[in-house]
């Protein structure tokens, strides 16, 4: 039996580095790599303009080892998971628990105000479980996709409206019809020319530094 | 900026070389119309024509939001929000007076509001349908109606919600519906079918809502990226009013792209295309599509609770509830042709999105669910016949069928007419693939539709079992109005919706486009040589 790797819990630096992302008075970790004007390093993105070469990029860039890293694209490219290594989402869990939720919370509802005051109707009881079926049903669709939306986002860390892929004009074409792959400087691989030399190496149409602005 | 020139064909069109389709007509373009309707069912015809990429598939769409509506738009909305504002006033009225303005009496205490609420949320049936049973049955041709015909789906059940809301009398007491505690403390009857359609619509309109919202995050996202590119490339242009006399004005506002990079960047929450949140909402929508098909079924099916569970003939059947949701999808899918194919004529380039094939395959889905719904009827009919109840049999004989003794025969042959015979067309080729004669069919089967809730409803209740009982209902003014005016509530929401939302699933459509194939024909690699060295994927 293969035995499963234990995550380890992240520690309080990367806790504080998370919650500087999205609160300003929290303060943000010393960068790694600054530029000559001081400015902190994102990351190094590498734009293309085909899906194939953006796919086998994705491919290369996590053979080499790296881990924080993104491949932003316009529309959802079908098997990109398995070119980057991404592990299945947690969400269906999530979203069981909702679907739980509801049909636990409709059928403990209907029964305690059933009870709670006892409504003569043609004699039927008052405890009985078929004609509270349908509300169980639509309360427990209900949450599930509550959770589901809000689950996604918030799995995602949305929302946030700041990022550093937001600070380039030309990184805004992503939603029309380019490609970017996009290795963090948080990376432990990274490495300003040896990262840059990998994405320079894949036929990119052009490989940038993207600067967070601070 | 962003309107495309016409294409290879429509400039063609336009110099006279080729005479097909004038007016925008596709009647007879070749055997193959736009080029989307292939006979072998080994091609895959293609779901964008005239080999768009996929810029320019962000510039078309986007562009209907962008440009300045055309001038029929404001032609359109002028009309329709005026009967909005009818309506409106007509509802108040019956706030301030009383649901005796509605023509209701002892006998039939349901009529038209009944018949409204029931014909809408059926309506509201087909979007939800496009969006959740056809994505798990991998139907990639949906991206291009599901955007549209999911905001039809909310809108109608706004107008649909309307209706038991307004109809219960005292409105102010229509949070008593829900079970909030209050000073009686009573709950509501929870063995009622009326409570369980509170709850069953109430979720409809939430997760439909939710649906839509989630599907249009990255086209929202969209939107704002060029409008915010527009910012920073500094080719963002302020707003005019042409004014009589030919001179401009230019109010003292924010640009509008200032006010969409505000607002479109609001409600796409932040959303930056990253693969690692594509792969969660792919799964989050892929489980929403789960729970959405047994919802819509179940919607309905409640809907038709409210007269299956009674002992009156004419509603006391089992066959409702499948009956109402054929009928449902059926009034839904009718709805949606009828917004669209005008849209096809009058927007640039939306024929190359939504094709002839589009149109024939819902016309498909008309045949089908039209069918379905007659033998729902003839069940219904034959039941009270072999089910030897005197009373269900004269409900239908005497009430419904009959045109000598039946005082509501009209109804009830209108209702077949559009509902059972006129959808038989759709057997003929030539007619599904007509997108004006699929049009003419979707507004008979729209009024079809109608007539079919007003026979239930109306034709069961008039005559009850003392023959002293006996009323007949006519509608007053204000029940005509209500009824025009929850149309053009219906009307303008969808008007603001095409010029103000994305109207096409852009980031959807790209991904069924042959581009966003990543083994497609530009990929370098060879795949028997990719396999051989096992990177499977």
């Amino acid at each position: 039996m293969p035995k499963l790797p234990i995550p380890k819990p992240p520690s309080r630096d990367e806790i504080m580095a998370l919650a500087s992302e999205y609160f300003p008075f929290v303060p943000r970790p010393r960068p790694r790599y600054v530029t000559r004007e001081g400015k902190r390093v994102y990351g190094v993105s590498a734009e293309f303009s085909k899906t194939p070469a953006v796919y086998h990029a994705a491919e290369k860039v996590r053979d080499a080892g790296y881990t924080r890293w993104d491949v932003l694209t316009p529309f959802p490219i079908h098997g990109i998971e398995q070119a980057m290594g991404i592990k299945r989402t947690i969400l269906p869990l999530l979203a069981f628990g909702g679907a739980a939720t509801g049909v636990g919370g409709a059928l403990a509802m209907q029964f305690w105000m059933n009870l709670d005051y006892e409504l003569v109707v043609q004699g039927k009881p008052y405890a009985a479980w078929e004609p509270f079926a349908p509300i169980t049903f639509e309360l427990g669709v209900l949450i599930t996709a509550f959770t589901c939306l809000l689950g996604m986002l918030a799995l995602n860390g949305l929302p946030r409206f700041h990022h550093p892929l937001f600070s380039k004009e030309r990184f805004l074409q992503v939603s029309d019809d380019r490609f970017f792959v996009c290795i963090e400087a948080s990376d432990p691989n990274f490495d300003p020319a040896r990262t840059r030399e990998l994405l320079d190496s894949l036929g990119a149409d052009r490989v940038e530094l993207v600067e967070d602005e601070d | 900026m962003s309107s495309i020139h016409p294409d290879k064909v429509t400039a063609e069109r336009l110099a006279g070389l080729r005479d097909d389709a004038a007016l925008g007509r596709d009647v007879e373009i070749e055997a193959l119309g736009d080029g989307s309707l292939v006979e072998d069912p080994a091609v895959r015809p293609p779901l964008v024509l005239s080999d768009r990429t996929i810029g320019e598939v962000t510039q078309i769409v986007s562009g209907y939001v962008e440009d300045p509506p055309p001038k029929w738009w404001f032609i359109a909305i002028t009309i329709t929000s005026t009967l909005a504002a009818i309506g409106t006033g007509m509802i108040l009225y019956l706030i301030i007076t009383g649901v005796g303005v509605w023509g209701l009496n002892n006998q039939v205490d349901w009529a038209w509001d009944i018949t409204n609420f029931v014909f809408w949320i059926g309506i509201g049936h087909a979007g939800t349908l496009i969006s959740a049973i056809l994505c798990l049955f991998k139907q990639k041709w949906r991206t291009a109606v599901n955007r549209s015909a999911e905001a039809m789906t909310i809108f109608a059940v706004i107008c649909a919600g309307i209706f038991p809301g307004i109809h219960v009398g005292r409105v102010w007491m229509a949070w008593m519906l829900f079970p909030i505690p209050n000073s009686n403390t009573i709950w509501p009857n929870f063995r009622s079918p009326l409570l369980w359609d509170v709850f069953a619509v109430s979720t409809y309109a939430t997760v439909s809502l939710l649906f839509w919202y989630m599907g249009m995050i990255p086209d929202l996202a969209t939107l704002r990226d060029r409008a915010d590119r527009r910012l920073r490339l500094g080719v963002s242009r302020r707003f005019t009013l042409a004014l009589p006399g030919g001179r401009t004005l230019t109010p003292p506002m924010p640009r509008p792209d200032t006010l969409r990079a505000f607002i479109y960047g609001l409600l796409s929450v932040g959303w930056r295309f990253s693969s690692r949140h594509w792969h969660r909402y792919e799964v989050a929508y892929l489980i929403l599509a789960g729970i959405s098909t047994p919802l819509v079924l179940s919607v309905h099916s409640i809907v038709s609770f409210d007269f299956a569970t009674s002992v009156l003939p004419g509603w006391h059947t089992t066959i409702f509830p499948p009956y109402f949701v054929a009928g449902a999808i059926f009034g839904g899918f009718a709805m949606v042709l009828f917004l669209l194919i005008p849209l096809r004529a009058l927007l640039p380039n939306f024929k190359d999105l939504l094709t002839l094939r589009h149109i024939e395959n819902m016309a498909k889905i008309l045949l089908v669910t039209g069918m379905m719904v007659g033998f729902a009827y003839s069940m219904e009919f034959f039941i009270a016949w072999y089910g030897a109840n005197k009373f269900e049999f004269e409900a239908f004989a005497n009430n419904r069928v009959n045109p000598r003794v039946a005082p509501y025969w009209w109804a009830y042959w209108t209702m077949i007419s559009c509902n059972v015979l006129s959808p038989q067309v759709f057997w003929f080729r030539k007619v599904r693939q007509n997108p004006w004669a699929v049009w003419v069919v979707a507004i008979f089967v729209t009024i079809g539709m109608w007539f079919e809730r007003f026979v239930i409803i109306v034709t069961s209740l008039h005559r009850a079992f003392l023959p002293g009982e006996w009323h007949m209902f006519y509608p007053t003014w204000v029940d005509i109005f209500t009824f025009v005016g929850s149309c053009g509530i219906f009307l303008t929401l969808f008007l603001l919706f095409i010029k103000f939302l994305p109207m096409f699933a852009m980031a959807e459509l790209k991904a069924v486009m042959p581009d966003a194939d990543p083994h497609g024909h530009d990929d370098e690699h060879d795949p028997i040589a990719e396999s051989a060295h096992g990177g499977g994927h």
